[in-house]
């Protein structure tokens, strides 16, 4: 039994235009204490992947397939039974922290509470050890800055506090979801610099989102590359940077600017991604890889193992031609 | 706070002498005046009269005049059409009716519009929804002057439950009819700005993460969605308190209840100037006054917000 198995994942939307599928098919699992990073461009689903495993899409979302969390079934599971995982189990952290925490509430309010629910304690202990917690995550003075509202604080410390707010129940599984997109870079260092403290101290697993390669690089165990809804490649972080098989994966690697590079024009890979109510009826990435053949534009490609380090690609062209 | 309150009052002076030099000038620039009627008085009598309430001064004199007898006797002049009677009298007299009929009018229109409208957004696309905002849609478009005689036909004529008319110190017989007539189109438009409000708030990025941390649904709507969707609903309450509370000719028209609002609008037919006066400088000051409290208020509720 594995920490979490992510099985034939599907989120489909209902719109006025018809039905948008947003993500199919997506496998992968994590286990405990791995950091699990899911990279692709906006729009490639990543977001929805996480936000139907915890029951937060909006309305007109349905998921199908399974989500195994610790061996229990919790996909289209009752508001309930998630509600008894939410924070307790499973904690999430947002891309933008100046809307995800509520203007109209005091940080102590909306940390407390979150320990007054799940842990039944009294509000004034709750208060006590949210302000550990955000003296845990580095927010100076947090006795007396807990009891300020939201737009008092920089969008890094918000972010902290966040992160604080995310870890009060001592969550085995945190999800990021594109924690640092909304920081500047100094900022965005300092956050994924306390995330992989608190990874090491809690022990727990994060599924880290993000379209920022240089920080999947130095803060995930296994990788996975999204694109137009499908998983493009899955395996070990280090083996995809040193040797990607996908020509998505090979683009958004040779995107990534380098210091050292003499090039003046930036790297990268030509067309956009695609309209997910008119999506190729092949390989999403099908119109803009340069490989692609007659069965790429024809048949969705499927995930398949390459090599001998649990490495896999969902890609129609060979290896040996694209290497 | 304190400063603003000051400054907010120190601006709704001048902002009440304007509205007193316009409404003045533009009452006076109205053809006909209050002793002018179908059979003309003699030219000698209607210049006595004139000279005796001062018309025959150039309006510049009448309106100085004017607001000098407010500030130091608190005089707002005698009515022209009512012999024997003062302004402060007429108001006196009609203010307190319509603020009671008003009054229980907003208190209905809140009690029910934003329950109603909450219900709505929470139920949406339910037939529940459907409900809530037929009836909103119904009361909105169905006037008091429709409603009025509909309420006097069902309860007094043919169920005889509740007196057709009258006022009798406002005791809740005599107010049941108004207040249900006054408060529908409030309640309604109230229930739809609840609605579409909580809807937005619904859809924010703070709902998301209160629902991230596993807390019930009651929690999260009573802590986190009902006061940031109240905001758009407190900045329609403050002007419609005023006028809920200042009367409407319509109510008492028909329940003959004897409010201000009947006084309001024959004192324009009668250029009944210093009855006109005095009420709009009534419903003037009520308005700046209650904007101020929205303001307070949206402070109060918006931590963002500070004076």
């Amino acid at each position: 039994m594995s920490f979490l198995e992510v099985s034939n994942l599907k989120v489909e939307f209902d719109t006025a235009d018809g039905v948008v599928s947003a993500v199919n098919n997506v496998n992968f699992s994590l286990d405990e204490g791995k950091v699990l990073a899911i990279v692709g461009e906006s729009g490639s689903g990543k977001s929805q992947t996480v936000f139907a495993m915890t029951g937060l899409l909006d309305h007109n979302g349905r998921a199908s397939g399974s989500v195994k969390f610790e061996g229990d079934e919790i996909l289209n599971i009752p508001n309930d039974a998630l509600n008894r995982i939410r924070a307790k189990k499973i904690a999430m952290i947002f891309q933008d922290p100046m809307t995800s925490l509520n203007p109209y509430v005091r940080v102590s309010e909306q940390m407390a509470e979150v320990l007054v629910h799940h842990k039944g304690i009294s509000k004034s202990d709750a208060i006590n050890q949210s302000i550990v917690m955000l003296d845990a995550v580095k927010i100076p003075e947090a006795k007396s800055r807990i009891k300020m509202y939201p737009h008092e604080f920089s969008g890094g410390m918000r972010q902290r506090v966040m992160i604080a707010m995310s870890l009060l129940c001592h969550p085995k599984l945190l999800i990021a979801d594109e924690p640092t997109t909304a920081l500047d870079v100094t900022v965005q260092a300092q956050i994924m610099h306390l995330m992989s403290e608190i990874q090491k101290e809690f022990g727990m697993s994060i599924i880290l989102i993000t379209h920022d390669l240089g920080v999947v690089a130095g803060n995930s165990d296994d990788m996975l590359v999204m694109y137009g809804g499908e998983v493009m490649e899955l395996g070990k972080t280090e083996h995809l940077y040193a040797n990607p098989t996908h020509p998505y994966t090979q683009g958004l690697m040779s995107a990534v600017p380098r210091l050292d590079d003499i090039n003046e024009k930036l790297i990268t890979i030509p067309g956009s991604p695609p309209n997910m109510m008119l999506k190729p009826i092949g390989c999403p990435f099908s119109p803009r890889c340069k490989f692609a053949n007659d069965k790429c534009l024809s048949d969705i490609p499927v995930l398949t193992k390459v090599g001998e380090n649990n490495q896999y690609r969902a890609c129609h062209v060979a290896i040996e031609s694209i290497l | 706070m304190f400063n603003f309150i000051i400054k907010r009052i120190g601006i709704a002076i001048p902002t009440l002498l304007i509205l007193i030099a316009l409404s003045f000038y533009l009452m006076h620039a109205a053809p006909g005046g209050p002793f002018t009627s179908e059979r003309p008085l003699p030219a000698q009598v209607l210049a006595n009269i004139e000279a005796k309430y001062g018309l025959d001064q150039p309006v510049w004199n009448q309106m100085t005049n004017y607001i000098w007898g407010i500030l130091t006797e608190f005089d707002f002049g005698p009515s022209y059409k009512y012999h024997d009677r003062s302004v402060n009298d007429i108001i006196g007299q009609g203010f307190p009716i319509t603020m009671k009929y008003g009054f229980w009018s907003f208190i209905v229109a809140i009690g029910v519009g934003i329950p109603l409208g909450a219900i709505a957004a929470i139920k949406k696309n339910t037939w529940i929804d459907y409900l809530a905002v037929g009836i909103s849609i119904g009361a909105q478009v169905l006037p008091n002057f429709v409603m009025a005689p509909l309420l006097i036909i069902v309860f007094t004529l043919w169920l005889g439950w509740l007196p057709g008319g009258g006022w009798n110190g406002g005791s809740w017989e005599y107010l049941i009819m108004p207040v249900i007539a006054l408060s529908t189109s409030y309640m309604a438009s109230i229930a739809r700005i609840t609605r579409s409000s909580i809807l937005e708030v619904l859809n924010t990025n703070y709902i998301r993460t209160a629902k991230s941390k596993g807390l019930p649904t009651k929690t999260i709507f009573f802590r986190h969605v009902l006061k940031p969707s109240l905001l758009p609903v407190i900045s329609y309450l403050g002007p419609a308190f005023v006028g809920l509370i200042t009367g409407s000719v319509l109510i008492d028209i028909y329940f003959s209840t004897g409010g201000m609002g009947y006084f309001f609008v024959n004192s324009a037919f009668n250029r009944d100037y210093s009855v006109m006066m005095g009420i709009t400088i009534l419903v003037g000051g009520l308005t700046i006054i209650f904007s101020l409290i929205v303001d307070l208020l949206y402070a109060w509720v918006d931590p963002k917000i500070r004076y």
